[in-house]
Order: C-alpha cells, then structure tokens, then sequence
C-alpha cells in the first residue's frame, strides 16, 4: 500500500474519530435545554468537563497529521480559508477555559458568560466545522503557484462559503448529530433519571432533523460533479457522481459507510429508549460513516480538495503529501498508537467505574 | 507595500499569540514537576499536610493549565493560516516532529491530567503519583518536539531541496530529532519554565509569611521552590552557555545582534552593560554605545571557547572580510538568485520535457540551494536583525537570570536555617520576582526569534516569502480580535488566580 493511502486513512480515521467527538459540543448545546436548574448544569457539566480535552486534543490531532502528511493540503486549506478556520478557532477557544473557570470565584465574566462559550463552541463551532468539511467534498476557488504557493480567490477568505446553502446541510447535520450524541453521552454518564428522561425525548424528537440534512448532504454530494487525477494523462478530470462512485468502487468504504448509517440509526432507536448502549453504537457508527466519506473524498485516484476555479490546483494525495521518506518516518510512529488508545481506554475504565451524580460530585476532589 | 503591511502584521500576530501562550507554558512545564515531588513527598511521609499541599499547588496548575491549552491551539493552526508558503516549504520536515507530538505526547498528556484531577480516590496511590509526574513528563515531551521543529528553523540540517516540489524534504530523521540546536533550546526553555515556576511558588510562599498565614506549609512550599530552583537554574546557566556557543557557530548575524557587535576582533570582550547609540548603522562609524562595560575577552571565551579567538561583527558578516574567509551577503545574495533562476529554469525545462536542460538546471542549484533565501533579500541590509531589540532582550534574559540564581541560594539557606520570616525584604523581592520571571523567559523569546530575523528558516527563506497572501485588513482585524479575547481571558485568569491564592492552602 502506497503511504499516501496510508496517511489518507489515517487522516480519514482521526476525522471520524473527530466527529464522534463532536458530542461533546453537542452536550454543550444542550446546556440549557435539559439543565434546568443550577444541580442538572452541574452535572453535565462535569460529565463533559472530563472529555472535553480528548475532543480538543483531536482536533489538534487532526491539524497535525495533516501538517505533517499533507502539508499543501494544510497550507492551502488552513491559509486559504483563513476567515473560516479563525472563526472555528475562537470558538475553540472559549471552550477551553470554559469548563475550569465557569464556578471560579471571581472570574471576571460571570458563570452565564463561561455557559454561553459552552454553548457557542457546540452550535457555531460544530456548524463551522461542518462547513469547512463541506469543501472537501465541494470544493473551494483557489490557485496554486509554480512554487506551489496558494491564492484564494474571493477576499472573504472562507466566509464565502458560507453563502453556499449545499454546504450548510453538513454543518446542521453535524449539530444535530453532535446533540443527540450529547443526549446518548448524558444517559449513559448522568445518574439522574430526570435528566435521563429529557435526554431520551431530545433524542425522540432531534433524529429527524439529523435525518433531514444528513439526507440532503448526501442528495447533494453523491450526484454532484467530483474531480479526479487522470492516471494516464496526469491530468484532472471532472466526473459525475464523484463521490457515490468512490464509495462504490472501493467495497470496503462503501460497507463501511452503510454499517456506520447502520450504526448511528441503531444508536437512535436505543437513545430513544434510553438505553446506556446507545453512546457506544453511536460512536461505531459515526467513526465508520466519518472515515468512509473522508477515505473517499482521497482514495481512488479523487481530489479530495478540489480547486473549482482552477482544477489543475486540485490536490489530490500524491501532490499534497510529504515525501515518502517523512511519510515512512510517522508510519513508523503511528504504530504506537493503538498502545495509546489502549492506555486512554484503559485508564478510562478506571476512572468511570461510578456514574456522575450529585453525590459523586460532592464527594469529588475536583469539579467544575 | 501592502504586502509588506501584511508580512509585518502576520509576525505581529504570532509574536503576539506566542507571546501570550508562552506567558503559561513555562508555569505548566515546571509546576507539573514541583507538584510531582510534593505528591512524591505526601506518598511517602503520609502526611496530610503534604496533600493539602499538594492539593493548593495542583488547583493553581489547573487555572493555568486551562489558558495555556487555550492559547496553544492558535499556535498550531497559524502555521496554516498565516505562514501557509511556510507550511509548504517546510511541512515535510516540519510536520514530522509536530505529528508526533500530538500523537504520543498529547493523547497521553490529557489522559495523564484527567487522572491527575479526577483520579483521587478512584485510583491508587501509586497509580495518582504516576500519572502525576506523566503529566510533568508529557508536558515536557510535547516541548521538545516542537522545540526540535523551532530549533530546525535556527539551523536547518538532516534535508535537501527538491526542484520538483519546490520545497525542502527530510533526508535524516535522526539528524532533525538529533539537532544540537534543538537540544538545547529545548533544554534552555524547559529550564527557563523550571525556574519561573520556583519563582512563582517561592512568592506566593513568601506572600503568605509576610501576611503571616499558612505559616508551615508555606515555608514547606519554599524549601521545594528554592531547591528546585538551583537545580534548575544550574542546568539553565549551562544550556544558556551551550545555547550561545551554537549561535556563534550557526548564527553569527543573532549572536552579533544580541552583543552589540559591529566590528568585531581577536579576543573579543563582552558587552554586560550598555546603551546603544540609536543613530548606529550598519557600515558607517558612528560609535556604537553611549555608553557601556565591557568584560574583557569573554565574549570570545564564551562564544568560542578560546579567548584569542575571532567573534565577527555585524559589518563584517554584512560587507565580508576576505582576509578571515567570510562572504558578503552581497555575494550570498547573488548565489541565492541563482539559485532561484536555476529552479526556474528546471521548472520550465520540466514543463518543455528537456531532460538536459532539467539536469543542468539541477545541477546548477545543487551547488548553490543553501544560499537560496538570500535570492529574495532586496538589499544586504535586510539580512541584519532589530538589534537594538535583541541587544536589549538578552542583556535582560541575563540579568535577571543571574539574579534569581542568588535569591533562591538566599532563599534555601534562611529557611532551612529556619530564620526566613525574620527577613521581609527578601519575601518582598520574592513576590516581585514573579512577573520578573515572566520578563526573562518572554525576552529569552524576544531573542532566539527577533535575532534569527528577516529568517523564517534560516539562510533558506525569508518571513517576506514565508507568510501567507492576505490582506493587511484581515489581519489586523485578527490580530484585534486576539488581543481583546486572549486579554480578556487573562483578565480572567489572573484574578481567578489571586483569588484562588487568597483563599490559601
């Protein structure tokens, strides 16, 4: 297997990992929506304040690996759509001190300020994200320079994709997915059976608006126009149903794919029921369905970031990547890492052996 | 010029950014270790006075903690968005050490913490101060690698250029992972973090005796403080040595800068006070201090290991000197044209399909890549640093840091002699050692990146060429809106902070 391909999936897999994640922002969202009062806050709260830093960490991941695997794809899309990513990052920001300052004593913006970060992050932020997302599949107008050296070519530098309805239907699909996450997270962290309650009719009553856009994502990019690299001539070619024919042409994103739909569906129907398990079948299925669209925006010879406006500038992974030497390198690295997720897991199960309530917080050395 | 306004306003912005970050990365990097060897002493003595100890000092590292992971994502990601040509030219190196810090050291680092916070209780003993003094480690690790990554930029070694991707690619992980440069400025910041957080325990101590509270566990924290103190300001005293040595070796332009130095000689002295003239420039003779001390031979001593050695002057460096074999800029300048001709030439010939023609263009800028960046300067003058801003850096890193050294054998000795609360000038000097710390690493700061100026990789690409296109509009606005939010946030943080210092043990 070319390293290219490797470093795709890789990427493709620290992306789906990415979104399963998002229920974090998606817990935060529903801050006010199922804390009702000051102790239900508490506790969600404090059940999201112990994972935060994992979802924070890899959206950092994913920036690295890009850096390091895709460095033009890095330079073009990070430089390019420069309002765009700024925007993303700011509400990243505020999450990160939210969570530790929220009940300090004097900390300047009050409480309600440090909630309503919590709640930005995980409606815009989540949005955004969704958006920028959207122009892996879509596209975006820029050029590259012989020294291979990006110019964007609309001023708003991001923002104007944001004036692209087609690519809102991912940022909204993403909200609503991270919420009902959020909600499965609450159930199965959250010893509160009121809160368990809300948790489970949020989820009755949020699928079909996931459904709806994630529907219309998938209308709109799987019979749209895709750009490819031609292996003969080596040039980029435009072809229809890009997207749709990727994931058929390679069979095993394409499973992936359906057993994610599979999995994300099931997690609804369990949420609803507020079953305990419905977090886990969700996290399988939003993995499956992240890394399968992603491998195949890359995979089988697409432009996973194509210039609309000049397709010769598409990148594709061959002439976004590093060398295969630094390639080699980090594939040599990335071997370490199922030991670290052994490890994260391993002291997670340590740590969450008790489920969050109020007299697990009260008794808890350090709380939010 | 406009072009020019966003370069400038793109530096401003990541020194701005890095500036702020770095106001909380050295106090993460030395208090996880200070409270390692608290929880270290409550674990063996039992004592419940040493976990109330290592709970206070633990809930400070938390506040901090939040604002430096804040303002560390803004970091990473402005690679991307403000140096985007950077991120080209650079990512096949760059990108390696930056992945693998957050691989391994991130993942780990959040996993080590979430013990360190929640874990009381709920794991054991030995298993909290494990994770405890991984996080110290973590910490620390995702440092080096991204120390490695600034240390490559000093002195780029272990790549080769490629024509056919117009960018540097890596030969030898080994040598990046290995660079001396980036061994030692990882050492010397670390260090520097050590020392800030031995500052900042040892005043917050001291503020507590002259406000005659918390008296033992107090004068506890201080005995830490100040020992970890020495230790480390040993270790900073020597990186600092080694530090200087490597920029007089790869970066004579820096070290001239940070010295003053234009007309540098045979058994050089050192500059350890001074006032520059502001009217000095390059190659005219003008005095260059209005006044100054100078240590004799000791610039050469340090720079060099041998007092009756050649330290080279900014003139020098800039108009050449023949007679001790070192080229003009000038003559750099040219090179680095053709440098860039040659690539043009490949990328032409390339597109014609001459293979002759690709080969002697290859050829032609294998003899002169390594003077690639001077093809960009517009003028010799360009390739000389703010030096009044890294003279006046240094000589500050170096005061102060010689200052701290003896406030905390001072420290040590009144209180394990049991008499520090008697001398209340020297608490006062605690206490107004903390910002002071903060000075030294951000000068320290000021000094390894305003000194390496117009390089964003040294001799190999200018910042000029480095930034990203964008209007000087947008980046103003962003650098704005960093300024109003990481302010506000530090607002927040600080008083948090004191409050949370009020409250006590």
């Amino acid at each position: 297997m070319d390293l290219q391909i490797y470093w795709w999936c890789v990427l493709s897999l620290l992306g789906g990992l990415f979104v399963f994640m998002l229920f974090v922002g998606g817990g935060q969202s529903l801050l006010f929506c199922v804390g009702w009062d000051e102790t239900a806050k508490d506790l969600i709260i404090n059940a999201l304040g112990r994972k935060w830093e994992l979802s924070f960490t890899t959206l950092v991941m994913f920036g690295g690996a890009a850096f390091a695997a895709f460095p033009l794809f890095y330079a073009s899309y990070f430089g390019g759509a420069y309002w765009l990513w700024l925007a993303i990052l700011f509400c990243f920001i505020v999450q990160a001190v939210s969570y530790e300052y929220r009940k300090k004593k004097s900390n300047f913006l009050g409480q309600r300020t440090y909630e309503a970060f919590l709640v930005i992050n995980g409606t815009l932020g989540t949005f955004l994200i969704g958006v920028t997302l959207s122009a892996l599949f879509g596209g975006a107008e820029f050029s590259l320079s012989e020294m291979r050296f990006v110019s964007w070519d609309s001023p708003w530098r991001g923002l104007e994709l944001l004036a692209s309805p087609s690519y809102w239907l991912l940022g909204l699909a993403l909200i609503f997915l991270s919420r009902l996450g959020g909600a499965m997270y609450f159930i199965n962290r959250i010893d509160e059976p009121n809160l368990v309650a809300k948790c489970a009719s949020i989820i009755r009553k949020e699928a079909a608006l996931f459904l709806l856009f994630f529907l219309g994502f998938m209308g709109v990019f799987f019979s749209a126009n895709g750009y490819y690299l031609d292996a003969t001539s080596g040039e980029i070619l435009s072809r229809p149903y890009a997207l749709a024919l990727s994931l058929i042409s390679l069979p095993v994103l394409g499973v992936c794919f359906v057993l994610g739909v599979v999995g994300v569906l099931a997690s609804v129907w369990l949420g609803a029921r507020a079953s305990k398990v419905a977090i886990w079948a969700y996290g399988v299925g939003c993995v499956l369905v992240g890394f399968a669209l992603l491998a195949a925006a890359g995979l089988g010879g697409a432009a996973f970031f194509a210039s609309t406006s000049h397709p010769a500038s598409s990148l594709h992974i061959y002439n976004a990547s590093s060398s295969p030497y630094t390639l080699g390198v980090m594939a040599w690295v990335s071997l370490l890492v199922p030991f670290v997720l052994a490890y994260i897991a391993y002291v997670w199960r340590a740590l969450e052996r008790e489920q969050v309530s109020k007299a697990e917080l009260e008794s808890s050395e350090h709380k939010y | 010029m406009a072009e020019l306004a966003s370069v400038d306003l793109s530096r401003l912005q990541f020194a701005i950014t890095a500036l702020y970050h770095f106001l909380f990365v050295p106090l993460t990097l030395g208090l996880s270790f200070i409270v390692a060897i608290m929880e270290s002493i409550y674990v063996k003595t039992g004592s419940e006075q040493w976990l109330r100890i290592t709970h206070f000092w633990l809930k400070l590292f938390g506040i901090n903690f939040a604002i430096g992971v804040a303002t560390g994502i803004i970091m990473e990601f402005e690679f991307g968005t403000n140096w985007a040509n950077y991120s080209w030219f650079v990512g096949d190196i760059f990108g390696a050490p930056l992945a693998i810090e957050g691989l391994l050291a991130f993942f780990l680092e959040a996993t080590f913490f979430a013990v360190m916070f929640f874990g009381w209780g709920k794991v054991s003993k030995g298993f909290h101060l494990l994770s405890s003094w991984l996080v110290a480690i973590g910490s620390n690790l995702s440092a080096m690698w991204i120390l490695i990554a600034n240390g490559w930029m000093q002195y780029p070694v272990g790549m080769s250029f490629n024509p056919e991707t117009a960018r540097m690619e890596m030969d030898s992980f080994l040598e990046v992972a290995l660079n001396p440069v980036g061994i030692v400025k990882f050492l010397h910041t670390i260090t520097s973090g050590y020392v800030i957080a031995a500052l900042f325990v040892l005043g917050i101590s001291a503020w507590y005796l002259l406000k005659k509270q918390h008296f033992e566990m107090a004068k506890k924290s201080m005995v830490v403080a100040a020992s970890f103190g020495i230790i480390s300001s040993g270790f900073l005293l020597l990186s600092g040595d080694e530090s200087a040595y490597l920029v007089a070796k790869h970066q004579p332009m820096k070290l001239a800068a940070m010295e003053g130095l234009y007309r540098g000689e045979e058994r050089q002295g050192l500059v350890a006070f001074g006032v520059l003239n502001p009217d000095k420039k390059p190659g005219d003779d003008e005095p260059v201090f209005l006044a100054n001390i100078e240590v004799p031979y000791m610039l050469s001593l340090l720079a060099k290991r041998n007092i009756n050695e050649f330290v080279p002057g900014i003139d020098q460096l800039v108009f050449g000197d023949k007679q001790r074999g070192i080229m003009s800029v000038g003559e750099k300048m040219l090179l680095g044209a053709q440098a860039l001709d040659a690539l043009r030439e490949f990328k032409k010939a390339k597109s014609e399909g001459d293979t002759q023609a690709m080969s002697e263009a290859k050829s032609e800028l294998e003899t002169n890549w390594r003077y690639i960046g001077y093809g960009y300067l517009k003028n010799p003058a360009k390739a000389v640093p703010p030096v009044a801003t890294t003279f006046y850096a240094f000589h500050i890193m170096v005061a102060l840091g010689s200052l701290f050294v003896g406030l905390f054998f001072v420290v040590l000795y009144l209180a394990m002699a049991n008499r520090i609360e008697k001398f209340k000038n020297i608490l006062r000097a605690c206490v107004a050692c903390i910002p002071l710390g903060y000075v030294a690493a951000e000068a320290g700061w000021v000094v390894a990146e305003v000194g390496r100026q117009p390089w964003a990789v040294q001799d190999l690409l200018p910042v000029g060429v480095a930034a990203t296109n964008l209007a000087s509009t947008s980046v103003g606005v962003s650098i704005a809106l960093f300024i109003l939010l990481f302010t506000t946030l530090l607002i927040a943080e600080v008083r948090i902070m004191l409050s949370a210092i009020k409250k006590g043990f």
